[in-house]
């Protein structure tokens, strides 16, 4: 690696990659330099550990979701005793491409943006890049995936500064812009079932009973005082099976279980704030209490039960991952606890109240976003107060 | 006596400490002393005297610009050797070597109370709140804090290094509550505490940073805008007591030679400012990737070359390796156990490692970055402070928003335990220090 490094130093012939080569020597070798000024010693943690462990508390959601797209693709095409392996291996097929073009475009967007600032390539995109195909429908057209994570990372990161400067969180708008752009393609029947085979693999007939919409979008469209959510197969679906995880849905969403894993792993090794887990969980559940209180038939999602809110559709994936992004989130203690509140309060209204959409968790995440610095101004403030009186009362 | 709990913070666990039982060594006799300028951050030097000069032990050095009765006065009777300059014609260093004789300048201990203390030349051993510098006289401080405790990794005993002098420590209470109209505080630590009339006692519980007087003095009386407080340790509260009873100031003192570098980490009697290979003497274990010799602690400590000065505040000096692991591969992923790290993310946890002795060398252990964990200054600052908003302040140069946010309450010193553990190797006490510099002038 040193007998190259000339080559990559200004002057050199490939001086263009510079950031390139520095962020491939920084992620292969522990940088050797040492402080020049101010404290003699570093802890051992850095930002791309830190990266690291939220990937590998992502990795159980990706396994169940690769097993999961299998299996609700062996559902709808009537095989469903296919084996596990095979369809973990058809789940494998269908989700890779999507993970090769996430990391590719974005990264891509990353080293050329290093480059030009000639700054370090920063390792903020390692989870961003891993978020988004666990988020996206998956049979979603890979060029819209590329090009909605293009515009993500230019104009919900770059723009802002980078890694630890953007205000909205990056994979939420690729979701969004996703979403608002190409609707038919992301709701309804089509999105969350891959029907095609994966590279040939796997084809076969829609079964008849066929039905790609997720438990959540059949709530939506509820007609009548009881709820029926029904699997691809049009078998019942039951709340354990949202648990474990068996229903359509976006890859890594759909399995609480596997989540959970990801949520122990975040909290006991201190990366995501409790506060705000804990909070978005107990927004969740008072504010679908209070609609449970009041069902009406209008708004048939008012008719699931609090339980039911948490374990279908994205709630328990946004709540774990995305609400705890510690630079979109509010950074104060109270902050957090008021800031996860409403998202889990808002991700059930919207869900509830507004029947255009049968998931409120992305938006009501983004929105929080926007809301995240005012929380903390307004704790922050408190402080000041409680300095300023005191200066007074003496 | 009141006690405060602090939870806050971490004590580091470095190897290399001093063993309790350890015999003290005797004393170095250091042919040159030298000041360093820098230590007495605030004081604008003015020469007293020339190279060639011939000095006493209390005789004055220089003085500051501004207020000329604060001097910084010579450790040991000889002669000026060398005035060293840097840039820009600043002063780095003035060498005296020692003549072996123990003239002393005598105080005059008639005068009034504030003058004589500021004659000794003790005057810039203290410190004020705000901004970190030598105190300005003419201000009467609204209270003074002591420290009777140094919590930073590896510090020796203040009791043992003042243990000479601590029959002072009383007189030393007596004269500094002449010059404040509010109370002097002392702060123990716990299973330390010693009776000390006129002075309100406290014991400190907690980890680092609880021994730094900021800490205590922000969690008895915090400093609001307007307000002046001074900060000193305990040596120097038994120093002036000393010298107020004496008419001498004692420039002994004894320094703790700790750090993993070190083959036997002890403590040795010497003069301020002595030379850094009289002290070590050969007692550094050779290492590959070289070794860093510090002045002071590893977190607030300066870097020192071997044939160095030891630096304010003269009690202690760290060895560690400067690259213990070249080229190490894939650090970020490592699962050793022996990768040292306060935080849950690595194996050091698992393998029940994080509150035992540690190796640590002075790599930076990653790039910098964005402040993005959360948390992780205010774990380690036991103030009522938003410490990263108050960086944030402090970077965007915002002066309303750093009076708000407590900027006249904090030292760089109260930071540099929450830049060690910071995932984004930010340097927060340049920063600190930096904001107070500015801000200092833009007040003045």
């Amino acid at each position: 690696m040193d007998n190259l490094k000339p080559h990559f130093k200004p002057g050199g012939k490939l001086a263009k990659l510079e950031s390139v080569y520095d962020g491939m020597e920084s992620f292969l070798f522990t940088p050797n330099a040492t402080s020049a000024s101010g404290v003699h010693i570093h802890d051992g943690n850095d930002l791309k550990r830190t990266m690291i462990t939220v990937i590998v508390a992502l990795l159980p959601c990706l396994l169940f979701g690769m097993y999961n797209i299998g299996l609700q693709h062996f559902l709808a095409i009537g095989q469903p005793d296919a084996g596990v392996v095979s369809m973990f291996i058809f789940g494998l097929l269908a989700l890779l491409p999507v993970i090769v073009v996430s990391y590719g475009v974005g990264l891509g967007i990353e080293f050329i943006s290093a480059q030009i600032h000639h700054k370090e390539i920063q390792e903020g995109f390692l989870v961003t890049g891993l978020l988004i195909p666990l988020i996206v429908p998956i049979n979603t057209p890979l060029w819209m995936t590329a090009v909605a994570t293009a515009f993500a990372v230019i104009f919900a990161k770059e723009v802002f500064g980078g890694t630890g400067m953007n205000i909205f969180n990056v994979a939420l708008i690729t979701r969004a812009v996703l979403f608002f752009s190409y609707p038919s393609k992301m709701s309804g029947d089509a999105a969350f079932v891959k029907t095609d085979s994966a590279f040939g693999f796997g084809g076969g007939q829609m079964i008849d009973a066929y039905t790609g919409a997720t438990p959540l979008g059949q709530v939506a469209t509820n007609v009548g005082d009881t709820l029926t959510m029904t699997g691809v197969d049009g078998s019942q679906l039951s709340l354990c099976d949202a648990f474990w995880g068996t229903i359509a849905g976006s890859p890594g969403e759909t399995s609480v279980a596997c989540i959970l894993i990801g949520a122990i792993i975040l909290l006991v090794t201190g990366v995501a704030s409790w506060r705000v887990m804990l909070s978005v969980f107990a927004g969740g559940l008072a504010m679908g209490a209070l609609a449970h209180a009041l069902p009406s038939a209008t708004y048939p999602a008012s008719m699931l039960d609090p339980l039911a809110h948490l374990c279908y559709g994205g709630f328990a994936f946004a709540a774990v991952f995305m609400a705890t992004d510690p630079v979109t989130g509010a950074r104060t203690h109270t902050g957090q606890f008021i800031y996860g509140f409403l998202i889990g309060v808002i991700a059930v209204l919207i869900r509830v109240y507004n029947s255009g959409y049968p998931e409120g968790a992305m938006l009501a995440i983004l929105l929080m976003n926007a809301f995240a610095p005012l929380i903390d101004h307004c704790v922050v403030s408190f402080n000041i107060k409680r300095r300023l009186n005191r200066a007074k009362a003496k | 006596m009141a006690t405060i709990k602090l939870h806050k913070g971490f004590d580091l666990k470095l190897k290399g400490s001093v063993a309790t039982d350890a015999p003290l060594q005797d004393r170095v006799d250091s042919k040159m002393c030298a000041i360093i300028p820098d230590d007495f951050h605030g004081v604008t030097p003015r020469l007293d005297v020339k190279e060639g000069a011939t000095v006493k032990a209390g005789d004055p050095l220089y003085h500051d610009k501004e207020y000329p009765a604060v001097r910084v006065t010579s450790p040991v009777s000889g002669t000026v050797k060398e005035i060293k300059r840097g840039e820009r014609r600043k002063i780095e260093s003035i060498v005296i070597e020692c003549d072996g004789e123990d003239k002393h300048h005598e105080l005059d201990l008639k005068a009034p109370v504030l003058d004589t203390l500021l004659e000794s030349g003790l005057w810039v051993m203290m410190r004020q709140r705000p901004y970190d510098v030598v105190p300005v006289p003419g201000i009467r401080p609204r209270d003074i804090f002591v420290t009777a405790f140094d919590s930073a990794p590896l510090a020796p005993s203040l009791i043992m290094v003042a243990e000479k002098q601590l029959s002072y420590a009383g007189k030393g209470v007596e004269v500094l509550s002449k010059l404040t109209d509010g109370a002097v505080h002392v702060c123990f630590a716990p299973g330390q505490e010693m009776e000390l009339k006129g002075a309100q006692c406290h014991t400190v519980h907690g980890p680092h940073p609880a021994g730094n007087a900021g800490i205590q003095a922000a969690n008895i009386a915090p400093v609001n805008k307007g307000d002046v407080v001074w900060t000193l340790d305990l040596v120097t509260l038994c120093r002036i007591g000393e010298a107020f009873s004496t008419g001498k100031v004692s420039y002994t003192t004894r320094v703790a030679v700790t750090g993993q570098s070190v083959e036997h980490p002890q403590v040795v009697e010497a003069t301020m400012g002595c030379g850094l290979a009289d002290l070590l003497n050969g007692n550094i274990v050779p290492n590959e990737g070289g070794n860093r010799i510090i002045n002071g602690n590893v977190l607030t400590g300066t870097k020192a070359e071997e044939n160095g000065w030891l630096r304010a505040p003269y009690r202690h000096i760290t060895v560690i390796p400067e690259i213990s692991k070249k080229d190490e591969f894939m650090g970020w992923a490592s699962l050793n156990p022996n990768r040292y790290s306060i935080y849950r993310l690595f194996t050091t946890w698992l393998a029940g490692k994080r509150h035992k002795e540690c190796d640590m060398d002075a790599r930076i252990k990653g790039g910098e970055r964005a402040i993005v964990c959360l948390d992780e200054y205010d774990k380690m600052l036991p103030m009522d402070i938003y410490a990263e908003f108050l960086i944030k302040a402090i970077i965007s140069f915002d002066i309303d928003k750093m009076e708000q946010l407590g900027i006249y309450e904090v030292a760089p010193e109260d930071f540099a335990l929450a830049e060690y553990a910071d995932t984004s190797k930010i340097e927060l006490q340049r920063i600190v220090r930096e904001g107070l510099d500015r801000m200092r002038a833009e007040m003045s």
